[in-house]
């Protein structure tokens, strides 16, 4: 068995080219240093699944053109404004957009966590949310009458990828409240985690916070990345750096800010 | 328990929904999504969704980039969906919430006729559904920088409730997009007590921050503080 714990560049390596790529949202630890790391291997043709909506991760990796088909609910750098390499995107054509409902995505991986082949969602019906998608059915209820409800395919990454606040020596992550990360985990084929931290003691063994670990049983490799959130905040950890996702909305709504905001922040590997 | 809950982008209704509980000391319960200090769930992204299903959320606020006057909202984009002209961030939980939510709040600053407009390009989600779908929930007022209007069910269709004070009615028809019932008398909506303003101001403004900080600082002037 190798080590859990590897260096940033080892625990990417699942992460292949055009695999399916699960990914938080913005305020649930988005893995942005593993992010960046992935965009300077020069990754590409990902379908990335933004559970259930994204921001700078996204745009960045859209921007960057890493990314062939995104499913998601929404993409926007919230207060800071539109996402623009997401908005451009759209309007040019140059990623397939696979528009989403929040709970759907939340539904589906939780089909795929039990092993059953569809969650039955409701709402929907009537949107051209649900028309635009060729992959999800209506049914009528069997244990109603005349009661239509949608069903949706489970969905299982290949990868599931996310950042928390600590993970032991065996590889326990503790994800705290944030539990869309362990069903991420679970539904995912292989999950990868930078933390924060190194916790010194068994996160399995301590009755305080072992309701809010992600069993090592399930992930395939953890990096140590201080602040792997930057510039998104990290929940009871830091905030989100304001300056710096103004700065990312001012350059990048031009290719040229964009270019020159990779190469300060992605390829000259600066950070705060 | 009563229950208000409030989603992404949406810093005027999370004002709304903290004033409300300030007021109630304590209750209705609140949620922010985005929040770690004002918050009920513990279960993850997902709890608010299954706590609306099970009919556990009583309000809810949503917005779109259009609007039309059958309560249709419009989160995606303009122009044909395969080839739009502009696009937005998306339909986030609009086509689950809007359908579960018993009493979803839409609001919109920009009251123009091209946010308020006869038929949206794309449906989010819509504001009313056939007799046999499940459908306990959706919108029932609308408030825009000029007015408020009320939304009934039945007939889908906007009402007239009040207009903001500084505005008037021909302000509103002439920038509305789509056709609305005006009763005979339509009052000024009141505005906010001394004692509501000073709540704004004191006690939710410093709470807004922690997810909205851009909004808590250039509204109020107010920086973040715990709870």
């Amino acid at each position: 068995m190798t080590a859990i714990i590897c260096s940033l560049d080892e625990a990417l390596a699942p992460i292949a080219d055009g695999c399916v790529l699960a990914v938080p949202r913005e305020s649930s630890g988005a893995a942005m240093a593993a992010t960046r790391a992935l965009i300077r291997r020069g990754i590409n043709r990902l379908h990335l699944i933004a559970l259930p909506t994204s921001s700078l991760q996204a745009d960045l990796l859209i921007g960057a053109g890493c990314i062939e088909t995104l499913e998601t609910s929404a993409v926007s750098l919230g207060e800071f404004g539109p996402a623009p390499c997401f908005t451009s995107a759209i309007l040019s054509g140059t990623v397939r957009m696979l528009d989403t409902t929040c709970p759907a995505l939340h539904a589906q991986f939780q089909a795929a966590e039990k092993g059953v082949p569809f969650m039955p969602l409701r709402g929907l019906i009537g949107s051209d949310v649900l028309a635009q998608r060729r992959d999800w059915r209506v049914i009528d209820n069997p244990f109603g009458k005349d009661d239509p409800i949608v069903l949706l395919p489970a969905l299982s990454p290949d990868v599931g990828l996310f950042h928390a606040p600590m993970a032991d020596h065996s590889g326990n992550v503790f994800v705290g409240t944030q539990r869309e990360l362990i069903t991420m985990a679970h539904a995912a084929r292989k999950t990868v985690v930078t933390v924060e931290t190194i916790h010194d003691g068994d996160l399995l063994r301590d009755p305080t916070l072992v309701a809010g670990t992600l069993p090592g049983f399930y992930v395939e490799a953890v990096a140590v990345e201080p602040r792997g959130a930057w510039p998104l905040s990290l929940p009871d950890h830091y905030a989100i750096d304001a300056a710096h996702m103004s700065e990312y909305a001012r350059l990048a709504a031009a290719p040229e800010g964009f270019a020159d905001y990779l190469q300060r922040y992605v390829y000259e590997r600066r950070a705060a | 328990m009563y229950a208000m809950s409030v989603g992404a982008a949406s810093p005027i209704p999370a004002t709304a929904a903290l004033l409300a509980r300030e007021r109630g000391g304590g209750r209705p319960y609140v949620s922010l999504l985005g929040s770690r200090a004002h918050t009920f769930f513990t279960d993850g992204a997902r709890e608010l969704f299954d706590c609306a299903g099970q009919g556990r959320v009583d309000v809810f606020f949503l917005s779109g980039g259009q609007i039309d006057g059958a309560g249709n909202i419009n989160l995606v984009s303009i122009g044909d969906y395969a080839r739009p002209k502009a696009r937005f961030p998306g339909s986030f939980g609009s086509a689950y919430l809007y359908y579960v939510v018993p009493k979803v709040i839409l609001f919109r600053v920009e009251h123009s006729r091209r946010t308020l407009v006869p038929k949206v390009d794309f449906v989010s989600a819509p504001g009313g559904s056939a007799d046999h779908v499940f459908r306990p929930g959706g919108p029932i007022a609308l408030v825009t920088s000029l007015c408020l209007f009320a939304f009934d069910r039945q007939h889908r269709r906007f009402r007239l409730q009040s207009v903001h004070p500084g505005h008037s009615v021909d302000e509103v028809i002439e920038n509305t997009g789509f056709a609305f019932d005006q009763p005979a008398y339509i009052p000024v909506t009141p505005a906010p007590s001394t004692e509501t303003l000073r709540l704004m101001r004191s006690r939710v403004a410093p709470m807004l921050a922690e997810v909205y900080p851009q909004f808590a600082q250039s509204v109020f002037g107010a920086t973040a503080c715990a709870r």
